[in-house]
């Protein structure tokens, strides 16, 4: 079964000799279509180096990090910008809205980077931002929706042009625990629609939603939770 | 538990018989703590003797319909109004074999830190799975979620001693003595 990630023993070290800092040691990782994997550990365990270099943003010192099937080092800087713009989605905690953009443009933005016309990006931004439930809010700034109307946006932006690769940054950290609910509860819909979900957390209760919960601790994975790959697809997918 | 009070509480809806007290306690709480139908006509014998209830004939099919007296009520609205009492700790295995564990030599706490850690979380996702599908019954989701925080509860707290015995160890790198070596001079 072909994975939308894939970590394959992966080493990445920060700093060389006295101040050298293993932030990942052999990890071995895979979030497959339909899936929603949950990562928690505490800070320094390494977790967040995962996603940055889940999303490109960062290369392993060895090891390779694969996005629906090709290894992201084999790209150069513009084949990783444009998959992020294209395959892959980040939620972070703080959102990361432009402010000067409202909510429909700052979603349309991946699309148009990209090339897509204006009109066709608006359009698909409008959808992206009504499978979220606040289509009625498309026309306005950040500064004037509450932290959970803005964390939808985000949502919205990382999923829009139908990537399949959606990487969550402690996306609730800000939110109270309801509307942190809301949330968790979007990105599995996306999930059980198909994308590949990765969810970066502290909070137990966050982490809950997914279908495995991987631990880490300094940099290794320790132990790992919940239904196997196989076992998710057929719930969330084959069935359908 | 105050199947007790909880008993009472129904009643005050109106008269019951035993078996339908139980179907409505279980519907609220979702049988997450189920109640056999002897325990509820214990109990409402028990009640009945207190002068909380009181029989009130029966049905077609012969069974013994309750109702609360006034004194019940008052008892309702005093259970309603005080908070449980926090004062008598219900035993915690968990927090007994860790507060053993720590103490005893040979025993990984650490791995029985995780396996916990993984079985709760694994309990955790059993919850939220059945929040998910659980449609829109206000108590037992409210129940639901009070499995929850409470499994919350217990990963953090184990987080938290994770990380103590961590800081714990990095300050006496060596093996605590054990506490039954008297003759060890000072």
């Amino acid at each position: 079964m072909s994975s939308v990630l894939h970590l394959n023993v992966v080493t990445r070290v920060h700093g060389e000799g006295a101040t050298e800092v293993r932030a990942l040691r052999d990890v071995s990782f895979r979030a497959s279509a339909g899936e929603l994997v949950a990562v928690m550990g505490p800070s320094g365990s390494g977790k967040s180096t995962l996603l940055t270099l889940a999303g490109g943003l960062d290369a392993p010192t060895s090891g390779t990090v694969s996005v629906e099937g090709v290894d992201l080092a084999t790209l150069g800087n513009g084949g990783r910008a444009r998959m992020r713009r294209t395959s892959i989605g980040y939620v972070f905690q703080d959102f990361n809205l432009i402010p000067a953009l409202t909510a429909v443009e700052n979603v349309a933005l991946p699309l148009e980077l990209d090339g897509v016309r204006t009109r066709t990006a608006r359009a698909a931004a409008r959808t992206a931002l009504d499978e979220v439930g606040i289509g009625d809010l498309a026309d306005r700034f950040p500064d004037h929706m509450s932290g959970g109307q803005q964390q939808r946006v985000a949502i919205a932006r990382a999923v829009v042009g139908d990537r399949r690769l959606i990487l969550a940054d402690e996306p609730t950290g800000a939110l109270d625990s309801e509307t942190g609910e809301d949330i968790l509860r979007l990105l599995r819909v996306r999930c059980d629609a198909g994308a590949a979900g990765v969810l970066v957390t502290h909070e137990a209760r966050h982490a809950a939603w997914a279908d495995r919960v991987v631990f880490l601790r300094d940099g290794v994975v320790i132990d790992e939770t919940g239904t196997d790959a196989a076992e998710g697809l057929l719930e969330s997918g084959v069935t359908r | 538990m105050s199947v007790k009070q909880a008993l009472l509480a129904l009643l005050e809806q109106g008269p019951r018989y035993g078996y339908q007290l139980r179907a409505e306690f279980e519907q609220r709480t979702g049988s997450t703590w189920p109640l056999n139908v002897g325990q509820v006509y214990t109990t409402l014998t028990r009640l009945e003797r207190d002068g909380l209830v009181e029989a009130d004939g029966a049905d077609g099919e012969g069974h013994v319909i309750y109702r609360v007296t006034a004194a019940g009520r008052e008892e309702v609205a005093a259970w309603f109004t005080t908070p449980v009492p926090r004062t008598q700790p219900p035993r915690d295995e968990l927090a007994i074999k860790l507060a053993l564990a720590v103490t005893m030599p040979g025993v990984d706490v650490g791995s029985v830190i995780q396996q916990q850690r993984s079985a709760t979380m694994a309990a955790l996702q059993d919850y939220t799975r059945l929040k998910r599908d659980g449609g829109n019954d206000l108590a037992w989701g409210l129940v639901l979620d009070s499995l929850v925080f409470a499994a919350e509860a217990e990963i953090r707290w184990l987080d938290h001693c994770e990380a103590r015995l961590r800081r714990a160890a990095l300050e006496k790198p060596a093996v605590p003595a054990p506490v039954d070596a008297p003759e060890v001079a000072r």
